[in-house]
């Protein structure tokens, strides 16, 4: 009988180096109060978000996977032509078919890659991100680039008085790679169907076949079905994350959870109890919710300032549209 | 068997931890919007709050008609 080879790959995985992108345009509440009532106290009290970037027409999600990408290519001392893989997290490349991935490797160089998109929402990126660990320790790529991207003002109902405010545009890109110790936790994640309407599009696209004068389909969403689900379902996710890692509140050295709100994540804190000495990404203020790219944006943030130190451990948990949950300890580049 | 009494006691420590409200501002007729400042996602925390100490299930379609205080003491009384 014939035996075929398995994979051998290597022991463990950790994250080389991140970047991100920031579209040019700063979008201020001043602004976003122009199609709403509302105000810059109101929001910034509701949200903690101060502004946020949206892209210009030149901006696409490909524009800013690439520069994302050969950021954090840089900062990990890695070629493109050593990718193996290009997993694209987004739910607004507005292209059914082909994947964003192939044309960002392309566009990278990376000639040796596999690449597809996932959809997981504001989960992408540790969705990505525990798919590239599997690949690196099972030996189908040496190195994969994750990144998370988004142009949610593309669907960003500027009418709408509950969300008009809270989405923002950009990416943010993580190399991971092969390690000799273990970078990146056993994952958390999982998903729940029974809210499949909890976040999503006014409408489905198919539906622009027979009713051609919708318009465009917007994001919408049950702010309190969300609020509720996100503050206090996630925080066994959260807790499950580190138990499997290993590694408990108080070694810390930094919490980056999907920036969907700061009432949301100060709820987390209150139920996770983390100690006052851990550093809380709030990216959210200067960038709005920018669902997969949110966590990279803010981890690239964290570092850059010196708020986050590299080489430290920090607990990320992404959660969103599906709704779908995603949370891992890792080791920061 | 919890008294209308002491739900609106346990509400009102619920609301002052929250959103810090005066515990005796917290009265059946107060509308939690106009009168206490509670926004929707204020009231979500009220809820999950109030759902531990009284043992009771507060479904998200229910949270919209709890407007005033009354509102809520009078649901967590007819589902505890």
């Amino acid at each position: 009988m014939v035996q075929i080879k398995s994979p051998v790959g290597a022991p463990h995985a950790r994250i080389l180096g991140v970047g991100g992108y920031r579209p040019s345009r700063v979008v201020t509440n001043e602004e976003i109060c122009q199609t709403i009532d509302s105000s810059d106290e109101w929001i910034r009290t509701r949200t903690g978000i101060e502004q946020r970037r949206w892209a210009t027409p030149d901006e696409t999600v490909g524009v800013m996977s690439v520069s994302a990408a050969g950021k954090a290519l840089a900062a990990a001392g890695v070629e493109a032509e050593q990718i193996g893989c290009v997993v694209i997290a987004t739910v607004t490349h507005l292209v059914q078919t082909p994947s964003l991935a192939t044309d960002v490797a392309h566009q990278l160089g990376a000639v040796n890659a596999v690449a597809f998109d996932i959809s997981a929402a504001c989960a992408g990126f540790c969705t990505g991100l525990a798919l590239a660990q599997d690949m690196i320790r099972g030996g189908s790529a040496e190195y994969v680039l994750v990144i998370g991207v988004e142009r949610l003002s593309d669907m960003t109902d500027l009418h709408d008085r509950s969300t008009a405010f809270i989405f923002g545009d950009g990416a943010g890109a993580a190399v991971v790679g092969p390690s000799q110790t273990p970078g990146i936790g056993p994952v958390a994640w999982g998903a729940d169907g029974s809210q499949y309407d909890a976040i999503g599009q006014t409408f489905s696209w198919d539906a622009l076949k027979t009713q051609p004068g919708l318009g465009f389909p917007m994001l919408r969403m049950a702010g309190q079905q969300v609020f509720r689900w996100a503050s206090y379902q996630m925080v066994p996710v959260a807790r499950q994350a580190m138990q499997r890692a290993g590694v408990s509140a108080d070694e810390l050295d930094a919490f980056i959870p999907h920036q969907a709100n700061n009432r949301i994540t100060d709820a987390m804190l209150k139920a996770l109890k983390l100690p006052a000495h851990v550093p809380v990404a709030r990216d959210i203020a200067k960038t709005g919710n920018t669902s997969a790219a949110s966590i990279p944006l803010a981890m690239e943030r964290m570092l850059e300032e010196g708020e986050a130190p590299h080489g430290g451990v920090a607990l990320l948990i992404g959660f969103g549209a599906g709704l779908v949950y995603a949370a891992q300890v890792v080791v920061l580049p | 068997m919890a008294t209308q009494e002491e739900v609106l006691e346990g509400l009102a420590k619920i609301v002052n931890e929250v959103a810090g409200i005066d515990e005796g501002d917290v009265q059946l007729d107060k509308s939690f919007t106009n009168d206490l400042d509670c926004d929707s996602l204020t009231m979500v925390e009220v809820v999950v709050a109030a759902e531990e100490k009284f043992d009771v299930k507060i479904p998200d379609d229910e949270v919209k008609n709890l407007n005033t205080v009354g509102d809520a003491v009078n649901f967590i009384l007819a589902n505890s």
